[in-house]
């Protein structure tokens, strides 16, 4: 028994002095690898000079029958991956049911975020509503703005022809925490208040032309949830007719997860979560805004002259590389893929540079299809480290030409007090040990 | 193919439908049979919102005095009890003066007064927006529970906190218009900024804040300015499992002090670093005896810990010396070592996952105090 678990030792269980021998660069990156790979288990057993234990001899996977289909009904995700986690930001809040769970960034691939490691915001708890008792109404501020108002059922709502559509979601609040200072160690506290999901639904405006809406005089749309907050968001009517406003029930491939509005919430492309309403209720057409506790209360941006922002919803050009980010270590000197994401509430993402000196020099970066609207652009950068000290940072370009700025232009602008709508460069400090950390510059 | 008198048949068969069709359209909407009517009743019970305007408000009132006796019983809990609580919730009153209530603007959000939190009465600028927001989500643990009069009320206290209104104040659906004439903060919003897509509202086009393309030899900022401080480093717990163990890079490990680099002695983990929720909840529990290894041995062997742990040795996991050395100077270790035992982990000692094991949390508190007082030695 034991024995058998020894062999299967793997080549990534190294000690923390042994990746510093291989960092050390005092051995080849192979032969140091290999070496702390044999290393590893060479209390137990001797090196195999002719290869690697691994291919001489043969796992138990290949030597024996494995599991059946449907042994597990809905998969999850490998015993490997359990770092990979929702995590909140310790102290940010005090209660968890009004509380945010921050998205892995660091470890993520390509522009899907799986549903399960969505990040999460709640202002009153979450629920698991039975989706047979959900209704949708919609009606008018005063009788004459709608013809007819209306109640929809979820079988009705799904019955009616869908769209799906690849949208980020980004927390107004996103990296709010680091408008003074750098405050959290990893770029799953600094960014991880966004998540890109493909969603299934029918057009908001679809449904207010059936109930014969009055366009000429309803110019603001009130979205309401059914949780304990009804948390209610006045939304922006020029994205409304053009159809991009979404009443959507499905999230990659599946229905909505309860975490994320099951079984119906709004989707608002390119403006922050707070408006996406979740376990949406109701839609009410109006003639002006709502002043709503989420946009005079919370969600409105300090300015230097004292004055707030109220009915600050797009989301602006940002991006952040999400490999090599804080709190990870580079285990070894030569190349390495720098990647990352870059996003716009104003449309497509047209180019991304990145710096690997802090600003001084940049060079363009390569854009991963698809480059969508309003969603997640993945890029990449090919990098060899030489083992010195390394500022990486990234700078996204949206197809309105709104280049994102460095934090010394944005606070130049909107001082440090704003908390929401934190677009700034983030920069992040590649050490000698190859541990990274994140930095602001001055 | 059709006869001749076939196609004229089809033909004067199409005019005749398509003669029809006017009708039909009209008369079909296009997606028949999907929803129905809302009824009065149904709108009355869901269209809660009270608009800027007023508009929405149902009639009714509620005294100061009235909702001081809600206040405390509904509120204070999270609230405190003259809305100064910083322990649940921010504060709901302070920093706002008589000026402010002449002037409609919150001299504490000026740059330089430096109030130490922003409170809602500093924010707020529509009274609405709180008479809105009490009656639809309050009390956070039972919302919706609140009588028109009692939202009249619980406001009107809130107002009387913030010398908005007279503590003999009655606050009614026909007063509040000449109330919001008197809030601290109601001249302190703008939507002059491009942060709203489309022009309902009057704001600019264009960002505020541009970026730069430069592309070489730019000018950029000479020296880091801000970063974590050392003590602080394992502040959002060990960051070793918070990334893949596998691929390009590892999670640093955290829980010691500093990265390791030539020549710099590794030192332990500070114990002020410790995660908050690792020192609250059971809290430390004091090593009342000594635990040895005679003790622990039966318990290693019963609950299998051998079979990936050896005494001095690394085996498929690290060996009880290492983590008793590498925990050694952690105030909190044996409960935090407990916790791992019975809950599992990754990323502190490599890749290879430790399942959550099936120990009674006596048996684990147990091998996690053996661990704690240096245990393998």
């Amino acid at each position: 028994m034991l024995n058998r678990l020894i062999r299967r030792a793997p080549e990534n269980f190294l000690s923390r002095e042994q990746i510093r021998e291989v960092q050390s660069g005092r051995r080849g990156f192979l032969a140091g690898a290999l070496a702390s790979a044999v290393g590893a288990a060479a209390a137990q057993t001797a090196p195999a000079p002719a290869g690697d234990p691994h291919i001489l001899n043969l796992p138990d996977h290949s030597k024996s029958l494995g599991q059946a289909v449907a042994a597990r009904g809905y998969g999850v995700p490998s015993v490997w991956e359990k770092n990979l986690q929702r995590r909140e930001s310790p102290g940010l809040t005090r209660v968890s049911q009004a509380s945010v769970s921050f998205c892995p960034l660091q470890g993520l691939f390509g522009i899907i975020t799986p549903s399960g490691l969505h990040f999460e915001r709640h202002h009153q708890g979450w629920w698991d509503i039975d989706p047979s008792q959900h209704r949708l109404m919609v009606n008018g501020s005063d009788e004459a703005m709608l013809r007819r108002p209306m109640v929809f059922d979820m079988d009705e709502l799904m019955r009616l022809p869908p769209v799906s559509r690849i949208h980020f979601i980004e927390c107004g609040a996103n990296t709010g925490m680091e408008w003074g200072n750098v405050a959290v160690p990893t770029v799953q506290y600094t960014h991880g208040m966004i998540s890109c999901s493909e969603y299934t639904g029918v057009p908001l405006r679809t449904i207010l032309e059936m109930c014969g809406a009055d366009f000429k005089r309803g110019k603001f749309v009130l979205a309401e949830g059914a949780d304990g907050s009804s948390m209610t968001r006045t939304i922006p009517m020029s994205l409304v007719m053009s159809g991009e406003v979404l009443l959507a029930y499905g999230q990659n491939g599946e229905m909505l997860r309860p975490e994320n509005g099951y079984p119906l919430r709004l989707v608002v492309p390119g403006v922050q979560g707070v408006s996406w309403v979740k376990y949406l209720r109701r839609i009410e057409l109006g003639d002006m805004p709502y002043a709503t506790k989420d946009e005079t209360i919370h969600y409105v941006d300090l300015m230097p002259d004292g004055l707030h922002r109220q009915y600050t919803s797009l989301q602006e050009v940002k991006s952040v590389i999400t490999s090599p980010s804080g709190g990870q270590m580079l285990l070894d000197k030569g190349f390495h893929n720098i990647t990352g994401l870059a996003w716009s509430g104003r449309g497509k993402v047209r180019r991304v540079d990145v710096s690997a000196d802090g600003g001084r020099n940049w060079k363009p970066a390569r854009l991963q299809t698809p480059v969508l609207s309003k969603c997640l652009t993945r890029f990449n950068f090919d990098w060899s480290w030489d083992g010195l000290p390394a500022l990486l940072m990234s700078r996204a370009v949206d197809e309105t030409g709104h280049i994102q700025p460095t934090y010394a232009e944005l606070r130049k602008v909107r001082g440090t007090r704003s908390i929401y709508h934190n677009n700034a460069i983030q920069t992040w400090l590649v050490e000698e040990s190859g541990e990274v950390k994140n930095v602001q510059l001055s | 193919m059709f006869s001749s008198p076939d196609a004229r048949a089809l033909a004067a068969l199409i005019v005749g439908w398509a003669a029809l069709l006017p009708t039909l359209s009209h008369a079909t909407p296009r997606f028949d049979g999907i929803g129905r009517t809302a009824t009065p009743a149904e709108i009355k019970a869901w269209d809660i919102d009270v608009r800027p305007d007023f508009k929405g408000l149902p009639a009714g009132q509620g005294s100061v005095r009235r909702g001081e006796q809600v206040w405390e019983a509904q509120c204070a809990s999270c609230h405190g009890s003259f809305g100064e609580s910083n322990e649940v919730f921010t504060p709901i009153v302070g920093y706002t003066t008589k000026k402010d209530i002449e002037t409609g603007r919150v001299a504490s959000l000026q740059p330089g007064a430096n109030a130490p939190t922003r409170t809602t009465l500093m924010k707020v600028s529509q009274l609405s927006t709180l008479w809105d927001y009490i009656y639809r989500a309050m009390p956070w643990t039972a919302p919706k529970s609140l009588s028109a009069d009692e939202v009249y009320a619980v406001t009107a206290y809130i107002l009387s906190l913030g010398h908005v209104v007279p503590e003999d104040f009655t606050l009614s659906d026909r007063n509040m218009r000449e109330v919001q004439s008197r809030l601290p903060n109601r001249h302190g919003m703008t939507t002059a900024h491009g942060l709203w897509p489309g022009s309902e509202l009057g704001g600019r086009a264009r960002p505020d804040v541009q970026g730069s393309a430069c592309m070489k030899d730019c000018q950029a900022a000479a020296a880091v300015a801000s970063a974590i401080p050392d003590y602080a480093r394992n502040a959002h717990g060990n960051l070793a499992e918070q990334s893949r163990s596998l691929g390009p890079t590892r999670g640093a490990d955290t829980s010691r002090a500093t990265a390791p680099d030539a020549g710099k002695k590794v030192g332990p983990a500070p114990v002020a670093s410790a995660p908050a929720a690792m020192k609250n909840g059971a809290g430390e529990r004091p090593a009342a005896t000594d635990v040895g290894a005679a003790d622990v041995m039966p318990l290693l062997q019963k609950n299998v810990c051998i079979a990936c742990h050896g005494l001095d040795n690394k085996l498929v996991g690290p060996s009880f010396k290492e983590v008793a050395e590498r925990y050694k100077s952690r105030s909190d270790a044996a409960t935090y070592l407990a916790g791992k035992i019975t809950g599992g982990g990754q990323g502190a000692w490599g890749a290879i996952p430790m399942p959550a094991q099936s120990i009674s949390e006596a048996d684990a508190l147990r091998v996690a105090q053996w661990l704690a007082q240096g245990g393998g030695k």
